[in-house]
Order: C-alpha cells, then structure tokens, then sequence
C-alpha cells in the first residue's frame, strides 16, 4: 500500500515538472520581455558572443599585426582617415577595430570564467554555512568578512602581486574578491529553506546531507545566484580592466580593452580614438549585461512580480 | 537593541584578526625569500643574510612573528617604507587627508545629485523622466571610472581649458598643511585664488569618484520611494490635502531615508576603491595612488601596512553604519 502510493506520487512527479518548467520559463519570459532594456541588453549581449566566437572571420586585419606606415591613423570618416582602417590604428600600426573585436574575446571568457569560478566556490561554501551552521558557519562567514573588508579592486591587486601579474591570475584573484556574495547569498537562502516541509520531508525519507544539499534545497535558491551570478559578470569585466589599466592584467600586446587603455594614455591629447574606443567597448559590454541583470532581477524576484 | 551592538561589535574582533594574518601573510606569501623582498639589496653575503634574518625577526617561530607584528600594528608601528624609509603610519597620515577630501565631496555630491533625481524618477514613475534618469544612472553603474576620468580630462582639462589636469592645487602656491584638507588650507593661508585653485583641482576628481555612488543612490532613492509612495500614511497624508512638495519632500522622503543612508555608508568601500583609479588617473597625492606606486615600486612593506589600515577604515565605517542603522531604524531599536 504504502509502496503504491509512493510509485504514485513518484510517477506524478516526473509527469508534472515538464509541463511546470515550460510553464515556469513561460512566465519568466513573459516577466522578461516586458522590460525593453533586458531585451536590447540580452540582444546586444549575444551579439557580442556571436563577435567573440567568430573574431577571426569578422576582423579586416590581424590584432597583432603592425602595419607600419599608418600609425595613429585616425577612423575613416575623419581627415586622413583611411576606409582600409575603418577604428583607426594604434601607435604601433594595428587596426583598432580587429584589436576592439577579438578584446570581446577576452572579456567575455573573463566574465565566464570568473563567475563559474567564484559562484561554484561561493555557493558551495554558502551551503555547507547555511546547511550545517555551528562551527563551520562560524569559519566561513568570518573568512569572507575578511575578504568583504578589503575594497575589491585593492585584494585584487595585491593577490595579483603575490601571484604575478598576468590575465589568469587576475581572473583568480577577482573571483576571489566576489565570491564571498554568493557565499552569503547561498547561506541567507539556504537558511531559509532548511527548515521548509519539503526538505523536512526529503530529510525523513532518509536523503543523504548531499543530496539534501544539492538536489532538495539548492534548485530553490537559484534565484537570487542568478541575479548575483550577471552583477558579478560585469563586474568581473570591469575590474579585469581596471587591472589591465594598472599593469597588473592582461599584459600587452593582448588586445584586452582595459590593457588597450593602458597602452593608450599617453596618447590621450593627440590621438582621441585610442583612447575613447576601449573605453566604449568595455562601458556597452557591462551596459548590457546589467541592463538583463536588471530584467533577471524583475522576472525572478517574486515580491516585484506581485505588484 | 544593546544585544545587537554589543554583538555587532564582538564580530569586528575576528575580522580584525583576519585582516592581520592577511596583511601579515602578505609578505611571506609574495614569491622569492621575505629577506630578499624585505632588504631589497641584490646580491648579499651568507653572514648578511643572517644579520639582516634576526633584524626582521624572521629567525622567530611564524606564530611568535605574527604576534610581534600585531602587537607593534596596535602600537601603531607599521614598520618603514622600503623606498622612502620614512614610517609607514606617517605616511598615511599625511595622504590620508587627500583621499578623505576626495571622498567626502564625492559622497556630497553623489548624495545631492543622487537622491534629487531618485525622487524625481520616482515621482514621475513610468514616465520619460523616470526612464531618462534611470537609464543615466545604469550608465553611470556600468561606467569603467578610469576611462570616465580620461574622457572628462580629454574634453574640460585639455579641450576645452576649464579646469587642470592633475594635482591638488595650482603649483604657484605654497603653503604649509595645517588640516590636510586643501579646501581649507587655502583659506587658512590668505593667498589670493588659492581656494579657486584648489576648487578648480577638485571638480573632476570629485565628478569621477563620485559617478558610481550617484548611480548607486539614485536607484536606490528611486526604489525606496516608491515602496514609500504606495503606503497607507502617504495617502492619509495627500487626502489631507497637503501640497504635493510636502507629501514626497517630507512625510515619504524621512521614511525612505533609511535604506538611502545605508546605501550611502555602504559606499565607503566602492569610494576607496574607486579612488586607488581616481587617484591615479588626476595624481592626485592620496592613498590610493600611494598604494599602486608602491605596487609599482614593490615598496611591500608599505603594500602591507596599507593594506591594514584601509581594511580597519572600510570595516570601522560598516560598522558605525550598522550601529547608526539600529538607532534610527524602529524595528531593530525595539527588538
């Protein structure tokens, strides 16, 4: 009888969450698109991939090639502009727009890989807080206190002078400086859903800590990771080329935008377009991820839906 | 609410230790021997190296070391900059007017501009108005600060003449600090345009530092307005009949003043940290670009000490902002 009714609710729930996850991402859809500016963020934010995935069929030029008799050749539609340079080139000959096309490269992959890095360490360290409190609650959350004291681009910097300055370390370093978010977020979360019915329920059945962590309690908090998860990626950009801009990211030649910056400064009076250019490239990048952060946020947070 | 400060205040106690072992660690953790980065002499003898390994105490167990340095960093004594020799602590001290001079008219000017276009927004909720001034502010959210500051150096400093490029003040003038605040010097000494000069110096840096905060405030004015506007005291207050200025300027706009006053203080670390760009973009001579010289200079003592002191700063002011937070915020105060 009582395996019956258990291979009952079973069956029904695999029938249901097909049909309710459509319905879900529906809903999120529809909450979505009516914000216009997620819409163009989400739209431009794909165009940027489809740029960074396909740089080397869509740049005229190599990023690395100099083309010496055209240095500081300003953009085309200026005097002594050259249609062959559509962006202008460098003070070493290189066409800005290939370098502004294969940067998106750079700072997507950046964007990527330090979330993953920081939200797959934040929230497992935010689990185990909010899951099993104590102690280990006690460590953890005093740790990212600590890493939450120092401003994000000063830990930053000085993890980078530890471990050498370079893109990768960099890339570490600031998901270092974001994670403790996430942590924080997955515990406050977390800590609210342990003592729910389900988990409970999930818990009397006899699911192991793990899967009590992972599988029952973990989908449920997903909102406000996500949420978190697009504030970081423009925030990753950002510092990433704030480090790049301080010397201590991506180091030249790469066409990173911050380092482009860098590289650029002392050439802020003569020559507008190589500083303005990275510049704008980086400002319409973090632009439209959090304009769809922001749609995210309206789509995913219930208390907003309501009204 | 005693409880909640007296517990508030128990938690500073580990940050502040772990801030310590961080800011301790830092030397040691950095690649190569800590002699070698500590000396910054190339090539030394075997007996030098000694000498020189019980001068720093590095002879000692690692807990004994950590000990001592925390002990002398309570004391003050953050050791001597490998490049200047002078103290670290002193060092500070004289830049460290700089970056609060920065900060604070940032923080002025974020908090006015801010909260004026928040209510504004809010006010006009929908409207072009509101859509004008939040796109703004999303653009001043997403801007990279230090192309920000060249762009404004490239169109007002070298464009178009109105205000300097870089400094605190016009190099004509000369006096001796009295408060560190240059705003305030320049009165103090008597010097005809000196304030001006000094004004002049401060106006980009000031807009730059400040353009994140502003961003900050305004959706966060906008959002507690909003929630505000829609409660019951608000209508009470407008079916009285009150002028529209009174009902948003003050019966909604007290109450949504605690979350943007939050806001406001939970800035501090976003204002320090935008400040090591600022800073260096306008050289201007505070900490923050005293820091990434001595990044540069791999002056890591002063990296260390620094390090210290602006984690002790940004975890003071979080602090007094949760405990302003309990006093004026009713639902804590009564718990």
């Amino acid at each position: 009888m009582a395996d019956e009714s258990s291979a009952d609710l079973e069956g029904a729930s695999v029938a249901v969450p097909r049909d309710a996850r459509l319905q879900v991402l529906g809903e999120f859809w529809h909450y979505f698109s009516q914000n216009r500016g997620a819409v163009i963020g989400l739209v431009v934010f794909c165009l940027l991939i489809v740029m960074a995935l396909f740089a080397p069929l869509i740049a005229p030029h190599s990023p690395d090639e100099q083309y010496r008799d055209f240095l500081l050749n300003p953009p085309a539609w200026e005097d002594g502009g050259n249609w062959r340079f559509p962006f202008g080139t460098d003070a070493v000959g290189r066409d800005m727009l290939s370098r502004l096309i294969f940067g998106a490269r750079f700072s997507l992959a950046i964007g990527f890989i330090v979330v993953s890095l920081a939200l797959s360490s934040g929230v497992l360290l935010g689990l185990l807080a909010g899951y099993f409190r104590g102690i280990v609650d006690v460590v953890i959350m005093r740790v990212m206190d600590v890493i939450l004291a120092f401003p994000s681009l000063l830990l930053a910097l000085v993890l980078v002078a530890i471990l050498g300055p370079g893109l990768v370390n960099a890339m570490i370093a600031i998901a270092v400086v974001l994670q403790p978010h996430f942590a924080r977020l997955t515990r406050a979360a977390v800590m609210g859903e342990k003592s729910r019915e389900y988990v409970i329920s999930a818990r009397v059945a006899g699911a192991s800590h793990l899967r009590l962590m992972l599988v029952t309690i973990l989908p449920n908090c997903l909102a406000p990771l996500i949420v978190q998860a697009t504030l970081s990626f423009s925030n990753a950009i950002l510092e990433a080329a704030a480090l790049g801009f301080l010397g201590m990211g991506a180091q030249p030649p790469t066409p990173e935008w911050g380092t482009m910056l860098a590289e650029a400064r002392e050439f802020i009076l003569r020559a507008w377009w190589v500083v303005t250019l990275p510049g704008l490239a980086i400002l319409i990048t973090v632009l439209a991820i959090n304009l769809m952060g922001d749609g995210l946020r309206d789509a995913l947070d219930p208390k907003l839906k309501r009204s | 609410m005693l409880k909640y400060i007296l517990n508030r205040l128990l938690l500073v106690i580990p940050t502040f230790i772990g801030i310590s072992i961080l800011s301790f660690s830092f030397i040691r953790l950095l690649p190569g021997d800590p002699v070698d980065v500590l000396a910054g002499e190339r090539s030394m003898s075997a007996a030098r190296r000694l000498e020189l390994l019980h001068v720093f105490g590095l002879d000692q167990p690692i807990w004994k070391q950590y000990l001592d340095y925390l002990w002398r960093a309570l004391h003050g004594d953050l050791g001597t900059s490998l490049t200047t020799a002078h103290s670290i602590t002193g060092e500070f001290l004289t830049l460290f007017p700089a970056t609060v001079e920065l900060s604070i008219c940032a923080t002025i000017f974020a908090t006015i501009i801010g909260v004026f276009f928040g209510i504004l927004a809010a006010t006009h909720r929908g409207g072009w108005l509101d859509q004008l001034t939040m796109g703004t502010a999303l653009v001043g959210y997403s801007m990279p600060i230090f192309w920000w500051g060249l762009l404004l150096i490239i169109l007002f400093a070298a464009g178009l003449h109105w205000v300097p490029v870089s400094g605190r003040i016009n190099l004509d003038f000369y006096f001796k600090p009295v408060t560190g605040f240059m705003l305030i010097d320049s009165v103090l000494s008597g010097q005809k345009g000196a304030f001006v000069s000094a004004v002049q110096h401060l106006i980009l840096p000031t807009i730059v530092l400040g353009t994140i905060p502003l961003a900050v405030i305004a959706r966060q004015t906008r959002s507690a307005m909003l929630e505000v506007l829609g409660e019951d005291y608000v209508r009470t207050a407008r079916s009285k009949g009150l002028s529209n200025f009174r009902v948003t300027g003050i019966h909604a706009f007290r109450n949504a003043l605690i979350p943007v006053v939050t806001t406001i203080g939970l800035q501090v670390g976003t204002l320090l940290a935008g400040a090591i760009l600022t800073e260096t973009i306008f050289s201007w001579p505070g900490i923050g670009k005293w820091m990434i010289d001595a990044i540069g200079h791999r002056d890591y003592t002063v990296v260390q000490g620094g390090l210290l002191l602006i984690a002790v700063i940004v975890m003071s002011v979080n602090l007094l902002v949760d405990v302003l937070y309990a006093l004026i915020n009713p639902r804590i105060r009564t718990r």
